[in-house]
């Protein structure tokens, strides 16, 4: 399973996606490599990953994608990770 | 694994501003005070939210401020603005913003352990509570685990 977190500069918030959807996904025994990556990296790191995680304003630049498109509002909250996740996975 | 640099001198609480580009601005110059950035460095971190939005504001009440790593970066980072009047962003859930972190990294591969770290704060729902009605730089400083 690959799942990509996109922000703008590929570090900082991507990076606390990365970090807490890791979390997560080892709490739900599910096991996947979680890259994080600035939006214009975006093509060639998430064109064969099922799940993308970002914030609402990416969703448009993400275009047309097979990967499911997961919209985090607070980063911190492991629980709407978690529920998001799942609902996507399960 | 640890958090970036957080000195008194990146601190600066209870500020009064005009809107979030003024917020950010002061994150960039408590950046530039503490040694980790040029005054270039806030331009960036301004124009990242003007070119993508105001994806920054990744929780309630919590900007984090950064912008890639470059030239504009002297050292890693960390810096924190309480704002005494929230301000709005234009985040469609996490408006107004209230704790504005400002983050400067030098290596994009090594910053992982950093935000490692500052999800380990702020996983705790109370944090950024706690940091908005900080009123010293050694309270934020325990707040975020780092001694000052």
């Amino acid at each position: 399973m690959k799942i990509v977190a996109i922000c703008g500069a590929g570090i900082g918030s991507s990076g606390i996606l990365k970090v807490n959807a890791e979390r997560v996904l080892r709490k739900l025994d599910i096991e996947a490599t979680v890259t994080a990556v600035d939006i214009s990296s975006l093509a060639e790191t998430a064109k064969d990953a099922q799940v993308i995680l970002t914030s609402a304003e990416f969703v448009d630049a993400i275009g047309a994608t097979f990967a499911d498109v997961i919209v985090i509002e607070n980063y911190f909250d492991t629980q709407e990770l978690t529920a998001k996740l799942e609902a996507a996975l399960g | 694994m640890s958090l970036p640099p957080l000195p008194a001198s990146a601190i600066e609480l209870g500020v009064t501003v005009d809107d979030w580009h003024e917020a950010v601005r002061l994150a960039g110059a408590a950046l530039e005070r503490s040694g980790a950035a040029t005054p270039a460095y806030a331009d960036e971190m301004i124009r990242m939210i003007e070119e993508h939005g105001p994806y920054v504001v990744i929780a309630p009440g919590l900007a984090l401020a950064h912008a890639r790593p470059g030239p504009a970066v002297v050292a890693d980072g960390l810096a924190i603005v309480t704002l005494a009047s929230p301000v709005n962003f234009g985040h469609p859930h996490n408006d107004p913003v209230r704790v504005v972190l400002g983050l400067a990294i030098k290596e994009a591969r090594t910053h992982l352990a950093a935000v490692a770290e500052l999800a380990n704060v702020f996983n705790d729902s109370d944090a950024i509570e706690a940091l908005a009605s900080a009123t010293t730089a050694e309270q934020v400083q325990r707040i975020m685990g780092v001694s000052s």
